[in-house]
This record gives structure tokens, C-alpha cells and sequence, in this order.
């Protein structure tokens, strides 16, 4: 395909991927307040956006619940995974499959009702002391993140193989050693991306932390829906800045950690 | 350990996601009460029988698939050209244009959203642009387009993703032997690269679809009172109405609606294999 062709298929698909964004970034230094009328440059929707008190409490118990329920996710996931691609046979792997994929197609609105009612039924029923706030919107995440961790991670071994685990182990080297030295760097790459993954996940999740949290938990996405509803505001375009700042640096880090590793290969060789 | 790796997630499940579904399952033939919780456990299909005979849950079903089909649809329509293309782009770019495609998607849902009501607002960016043409201003807030625009914009990476995964694998050497006997673009595009690419745009639209069937927040933002779509009518009786077994038999209903097509899929795959 000739430059201009392949151009011409992708220049308005990310145009109308990037345009939005874009626009955001530049009013997010708008002195109006005023959204989309440009009247000069200011930081001023930044100052007010780390004075907004609220906001930034949101913000801090969504950053909590998205490390928490990430790790219980990448636990939970690389264990499923695991099983799934070199556990072996095992009895209702079929369903056991099957199960895994229901938060992969279960609308969210679906999945929230159905948690919110698991934790109201075991408060009712059983007598569980369960506050609905930090420890419910978390359980629920990590269940509906581990899924997508176990995705990962069995994809990664599968591409793998068992041959290195199997020399290994003819070796002479016990279960827990082949582990540690072989099957976990193996899966590392899966379960970095499979904890971003799910941190994200649980950043952006407005639908189940509605239903499964409570009046004392309101998450960032909470927050700033409702506040949307109200209308839009010039912070909202300071925090998307600011969050795509830290994406974009991040994706710099990567590449360059993967640059210099690279380097390093090569030297070796 | 063997065993360990197993238990673990294999409880969690039968803890978080089956006993979950079939409590709802069970709420949805439940009668609604005024007490904590708001329902009393029985065997009651009143709920079923109003969504079978009620028009406006009936209607809901219709818009929603609707909704859904057109989303895939667009997203088809805005998606494909761009992962075939990325598919003929230098080896050395290909990272970076699927990188480009997902990174929206770290900004975080509801900001994108946000993005989107300053263009399509009464004063907003597209009817001040619109303005300096002596146009408009167009009425786009809270209409099905400002809907569809919306899904669309976050949905597409789902779209993207497996197609290309599908037109990456395919191979070339049939695209050229095709020209090479004579064909057209045109012929060689619809007898050979979209034949290849059809399990992809399956699985990409079922990714746009089934989601699209129970959205709520998109519709709910930029759509007016009038995109009444399965996942507001549900978020409404659970949290205006406090009709938790309503919201459970529109679950249970929506679940084996969608399980439909889903099952038919999965199905067909296996075969295949």
C-alpha cells in the first residue's frame, strides 16, 4: 500500500481518536470559565482542582481500591491462568473455563446487581458484618479484574510451552525451584501488564462500585459522574491532563527500560 | 500446590460469580416488599410476566438491540479500515499505531466522555466552529446521535484489537496471487482479505455488542431521556424505583437473550476446531 493510501485509511480514525483529547488539553489552560470559549492562559483549573477537597479524597480512595483489588487480581489470575494452560487435566476444567468468562460478558450492570445482592444476602442471612464502602467495591473489582489477569497470563504460557519446565525438572530441580526460576519469570511480562490492566479497570469502573459500595464510599468515577451531570467544568479537562501525563510518561519509562534492555542483550551477545 | 492453584480460584468463583448469579436468580422471582432488603424470597413470575406483557420492557429490549447492532456497526465501519491499514504499515510502526489505538483508553472513561459533551454542547466547540460559518447552532446534546458518537469513541479499540489480531495472521501471498490473475482491489478486498477477516470482525462486534446492551452510562450522559437502553431501565428500578426483584428478572433476562448469540459462537468456534 502506498504511503498516501495507508494515510488516508488511518489519519481520520485517529483524528477521531485524538481530537477529543486534544481539546481537553488545550482548555484544560483556559482562564474562562467558561468550557469551550478561549479567553487566555492559565494554570488556574489546576490549583482549584488539588484544592478540591472531595475530589481528591475520590481520588485517593480510588487509588487505594485499584492497587488493593489489582493484587488480589493478579494473585487470583495467575493461579487460574496457570491452571488453565499447565495445570493439566483436571476435573470441570470446562466449566471451570466457562465460569472464568462470565465478568468477560456479563454486562456491568448485571455484574454489580448480582454482587451488591451476594454481599446484602450474607449480611441478612448469615449475619456477616459487611460495611458496603472500601472492602465491598474492592472484592467485587478484584473478581471481575482476575478474569481478564487470567486471560493474560494463560495466553503467555501457552506461547511458552512446558519444555523448559520439563528439562527443568529432569534435572533434577523439585516443583518449588522450577517455580520460582522457570515458570514465574516466564509469566512476568503477563502479569505486569495483567496488574495495569486490572488497576485501570478498577479506576474506570463507575457501574459495579455504584451498586456494591455505599454512602460513606464514593469512589473518583462516582464522583465525577455525578458532578458531570451537573455539567462540565474546565477541572475535569485539568484531570484528564493530568492523568494523560502520567500515562504518557509511564509509556515513555517502558519504553525506555525495554530500549536499555535490549542494548544490553545485544552487548552480551 | 497443584491442588492450591486450583482451590483458590475455583472457590473465589463459586463464591463471587456463581452463588452472585444464582441469588439473582432467585430474587428474580421474589416479591418486592418495604422492608431491608427490599424483597421477600418466593416463587412469584409477576416480574416475568410484566416483561413479557408490558410494552415498555418490551420496547427496551427492541431499542437496546438496536443500540447495540448500530454501535457494532459504526465501530465495523470506523474500525476496520484503520487495522487493516495498520496491517500494511512498516513492521516498525505497527507497535506504535496499536499503541495509539488503546491510549485514549487510559484517560479514563468518564474525562473522555466529558471531552465529548464540550463538543457537542449548545456553546460548545463544534457550534462555535460551526458559527464562523454563519451555521447552526445544531442541536447535538442528548440525541441518539450524541449516543452513538459516544460508544463509538470508547468502544473502538474492541473493535480494533481482534480484527487486527485476525488481518495480521492472514496471508498475504493469496491477496497477491488474486491480483496476479487479475482481480481488481476491489474483488481481490471482498473474495479473499474479508472472508479471512470474518472470525475477527465476529468477535470484535460481539465485544462491542454485548456491552452496548446493558450501557448505562453513556446513554445516560449524552443520550436524553429518550435512549431508554436495557442498562438505565435496570439502573432505574434498582436505585429510583427500589425494585430490586424488577432489576433481578431484567437481569436474568437480559443474560439469556445475550447468552443467545454469545453460545451460538463459542459453539460454531468448537466446532471448527
Amino acid at each position: 500500500m502506498s504511503r498516501r493510501a495507508l494515510l488516508g485509511l488511518l489519519l481520520p480514525g485517529y483524528a477521531f481518536l485524538y481530537l477529543p483529547i486534544a481539546l481537553m488539553v488545550v482548555f484544560s489552560f483556559n482562564d474562562s470559565k467558561l468550557v469551550t470559549a478561549w479567553s487566555g492562559f492559565s494554570v488556574r483549573w489546576y490549583i482549584a482542582l488539588w484544592n478540591n477537597g472531595p475530589l481528591m479524597e475520590a481520588t485517593w480512595l480510588s487509588l487505594r481500591i485499584a492497587a488493593l483489588s489489582a493484587t488480589m487480581a493478579t494473585v487470583l489470575g495467575t493461579a487460574a491462568g496457570f491452571a488453565l494452560a499447565h495445570g493439566g487435566p483436571f476435573r470441570g476444567r470446562g466449566a471451570f473455563a466457562a465460569v472464568l468468562s462470565i465478568p468477560l460478558v456479563v454486562p456491568e450492570v448485571i455484574f454489580g446487581l448480582a454482587l451488591l445482592l451476594l454481599f446484602v444476602a450474607g449480611q441478612a442471612l448469615i449475619g456477616l458484618p459487611i460495611e458496603r464502602g472500601f472492602t465491598t467495591i474492592t472484592l467485587a473489582h478484584a473478581t471481575f479484574a482476575f478474569a481478564y489477569v487470567a486471560v493474560l497470563v494463560q495466553a503467555r504460557l501457552a506461547d511458552a510451552g512446558t519444555d523448559l519446565e520439563e528439562a527443568a525438572a529432569d534435572l533434577g530441580a523439585p516443583p518449588s525451584v522450577v517455580f520460582a526460576r522457570i515458570t514465574l519469570p516466564l509469566m512476568a511480562p503477563a502479569l505486569v501488564s495483567g496488574w495495569l490492566l486490572a488497576f485501570t479497570l478498577s479506576l474506570d469502573d463507575l457501574v459495579v462500585a455504584s451498586f456494591t459500595g455505599g454512602p460513606g464510599a464514593t469512589t473518583l468515577p462516582m464522583r465525577l459522574f455525578s458532578a458531570a451531570r451537573l455539567g462540565v467544568t474546565p477541572e475535569f479537562y485539568a484531570l484528564a491532563t493530568v492523568v494523560l501525563a502520567i500515562v504518557a510518561l509511564a509509556l515513555a519509562g517502558a519504553w525506555l527500560a525495554r530500549r536499555v534492555a535490549v542494548a544490553r542483550e545485544s552487548a552480551v551477545e | 500446590m497443584r491442588r492450591l492453584i486450583v482451590t483458590l480460584p475455583t472457590s473465589w468463583m463459586a463464591v463471587f460469580l456463581v452463588l452472585p448469579l444464582a441469588i439473582v436468580l432467585a430474587v428474580a422471582f421474589a416479591e418486592a416488599t418495604a422492608s431491608v432488603p427490599p424483597f421477600a424470597l418466593g416463587f412469584n413470575l409477576g416480574n416475568f410476566a410484566t416483561l413479557v406483557a408490558d410494552g415498555f420492557y418490551l420496547g427496551t429490549f427492541a431499542r437496546s438491540f438496536v443500540v447495540a447492532g448500530v454501535s457494532s456497526a459504526l465501530c465495523l465501519v470506523i474500525g476496520y479500515p484503520m487495522a487493516l491499514a495498520i496491517t500494511r504499515a512498516p513492521q516498525a510502526w505497527r507497535g506504535a499505531f496499536l499503541t495509539l489505538v488503546i491510549l485514549p483508553f487510559w484517560t479514563g472513561f468518564l474525562l473522555r466522555l466529558t471531552a465529548w459533551i464540550g463538543l457537542l454542547r449548545e456553546d460548545g466547540w463544534i457550534n462555535t466552529v460551526l458559527g464562523l460559518f454563519g451555521l447552526g447552532p445544531a442541536e447535538m446534546m442528548y440525541t441518539q446521535g450524541a449516543m452513538y458518537v459516544g460508544i463509538a469513541y470508547c468502544y473502538l479499540p474492541f473493535m480494533i484489537l481482534p480484527l487486527y489480531a485476525r488481518l495480521s495472521a492472514r496471508d498475504v501471498a493469496l491477496e497477491e496471487a488474486a491480483a496476479d490473475l487479475g482481480a481488481g482491489p476491489w474483488r481481490v478486498f471482498w473474495r479473499i482479505t474479508w472472508p479471512l477477516s470474518l472470525p475477527g470482525v465476529v468477535a470484535g462486534s460481539l465485544l462491542v455488542f454485548v456491552p452496548a446492551m446493558g450501557e448505562f452510562v453513556i446513554p445516560e450522559l449524552l443520550g436524553g431521556p429518550a435512549a431508554e437502553t436495557l442498562g438505565r431501565v435496570l439502573w432505574g428500578e434498582f436505585f429510583a424505583n427500589r425494585d430490586w426483584p424488577m432489576a433481578s428478572a431484567l437481569a436474568v433476562a437480559m443474560l439469556l437473550v445475550l447468552m443467545l448469540p454469545v453460545g451460538i459462537w463459542q459453539w460454531k468456534q468448537g466446532g471448527e476446531r
